[in-house]
């Protein structure tokens, strides 16, 4: 069950690029052709689906507070957690490396289509960015990593080439010259975060009451996502009590 | 002025507007987006850029000649990292609460392609001075960006600026809010902002008509 609410939350509702903006400069630069961002979107898909559950690892048996307990009783209190940003994006730089070696070996056909992103998207925020935020979301167990990793690579794929798609659509049509290109991209997109907030009441719905659920709308996005969280937490206790 | 040659000045001035590394250059945009739901978080990201991209630059530029192609990207974003740690832990230790509301975009910065591209595009090919230069330049030019969304978004969205309620106070319904004004919500919400910069990039490009594309 946590599994299918985890996939179906960061795909719509955590949306990577429309509820936190990450990877968007690669999202701008690479939304003119449907068929240049498809290849973009999978290679994020990939890349996510390989270093968010190896930056778990890095966590848990590293980086947090008392991590370093299974060497020894005495390292309990060591909290690297400090080095995070300097472990996760080395380890991310060296998967893409290692990954963009291995599939040239063996996969030609999709190193040509894949390959020249690969490297761009070694520094692309929305790879550090799933990794940091798997960390403050304190996802807890290695699959769930895994599926945090794939829901929020699908959700990016869908957000760029839902633009890729409108953007090939409207070179055609009448748009204001100093609005062209970039600024009816920019306009577009935050269009469609709108309808992309449609799906915030998506999961909290069914035979649960009323209460646990309430969107403050003016506090900003940060806190609104805790919120739901805890609702949705208080939710699930609510339920276990009454089972 | 001894220190700055004309084209050093350029260097300073273009990224304000002409070559704005937001507007123009379509970089870091992600936290052009993220952290302006208020003034003070825009402010505070645009100081950190600053320090990261100007002694980041000065850096890379320092070492270039001995950087090995092929670990290029590798080396400066290790440079980024350590510059971004610091800043980080800085935060945490003097503005806790603001490090909370900018949680995981302070961690971002590494990956924030201004520094990536500035480095790539800059630092690597010219001198210490002149990257320092250039990084002080386009973190300002970014810096302005986001204080303007920030501005709009803060004053209009919570009636507020800097945390100081600026129209009066919507509880006791006095200033502007005895006249039925109400505040607009919707602007601390994500997509305003895109539409924000969308409405700025409009404006900069009805003034200079070189930047828009055909």
């Amino acid at each position: 069950m946590e599994h299918i609410e985890l996939f179906f939350k960061s795909i719509f509702i955590d949306n990577l690029i429309f509820a936190t903006f990450l990877g968007m400069c690669s999202y701008l630069a690479v939304s003119k052709k449907v068929a240049t961002a498809v290849g973009l979107g999978a290679a994020v898909i990939f890349v996510l689906a390989i270093t968010v559950p190896l930056n778990w690892l890095l966590d848990v048996y590293l980086l947090k507070d008392g991590a370093l307990v299974w060497l020894g009783p005495e390292y309990a209190e060591y909290d690297l957690s400090f080095l995070s940003f300097i472990m996760f994006i080395a380890t991310i730089a060296t998967m893409v490396q290692l990954v963009e070696i291995i599939v040239e070996k063996f996969a030609p056909a999709l190193y040509n289509s894949l390959g020249i992103f690969l490297p761009l998207i070694a520094v692309n925020c929305a790879i550090l960015g799933g990794s940091l935020f798997m960390q403050s979301r304190e996802i807890q167990t290695l699959g769930l990593a895994f599926n945090y990793g794939v829901s929020s690579g699908i959700g990016w794929f869908l957000a760029i080439l839902a633009i890729a798609a409108i953007r090939e659509k409207i070179r055609y049509s009448n748009v204001p010259a100093p609005l062209r290109g970039l600024g009816i991209t920019f306009i577009i997109t935050g269009l469609m975060a709108i309808g992309f907030m449609s799906f915030g009441g998506m999961l909290t719905g069914g035979d649960e009451e009323k209460t646990t659920e309430q969107i403050v709308v003016v506090e900003p996005t940060q806190q609104k996502v805790e919120i739901t969280k805890e609702a949705i937490d208080i939710a699930k206790n609510e339920k276990e009590i009454k089972e | 002025m001894g220190l700055l040659s004309k084209k050093d000045v350029k260097l300073i001035t273009d990224p304000l507007a002409d070559n704005n590394p937001i507007t123009v250059q379509v970089l870091g945009i992600c936290s052009a987006l993220a952290v302006t739901a208020a003034l003070k978080p825009s402010i505070v990201m645009a100081i950190a850029v600053m320090f990261v991209l100007a002694i980041g630059s000065t850096i890379i530029s320092l070492i270039r000649n001995i950087i090995p192609p092929k670990i290029r990207i590798i080396v400066q974003l290790v440079i980024a990292a350590a510059l971004v740690i610091i800043v980080d832990q800085i935060l945490k230790a003097f503005a806790y609460e603001l490090s909370k509301q900018l949680s995981v975009f302070v961690g971002l910065i590494i990956t924030n392609c201004i520094i990536m591209g500035r480095f790539e595009a800059f630092a690597l090919a010219n001198s210490p001075w002149r990257s320092f230069l250039d990084g002080i330049g386009n973190s300002v030019g970014f810096g302005i960006i986001l204080i303007i969304v920030g501005f709009f978004r803060e004053l209009l969205g919570s009636g507020s600026l800097l945390g100081y309620p600026v129209l009066g106070s919507s509880v006791e319904k006095t200033g502007v809010y005895a006249y039925g004004y109400e505040n607009n919500g919707f602007m601390l919400l994500a997509p305003m902002a895109l539409i924000t910069i969308g409405i700025i990039i409009w404006v900069q490009r009805s003034r200079n008509t070189a930047l828009i594309e055909n």
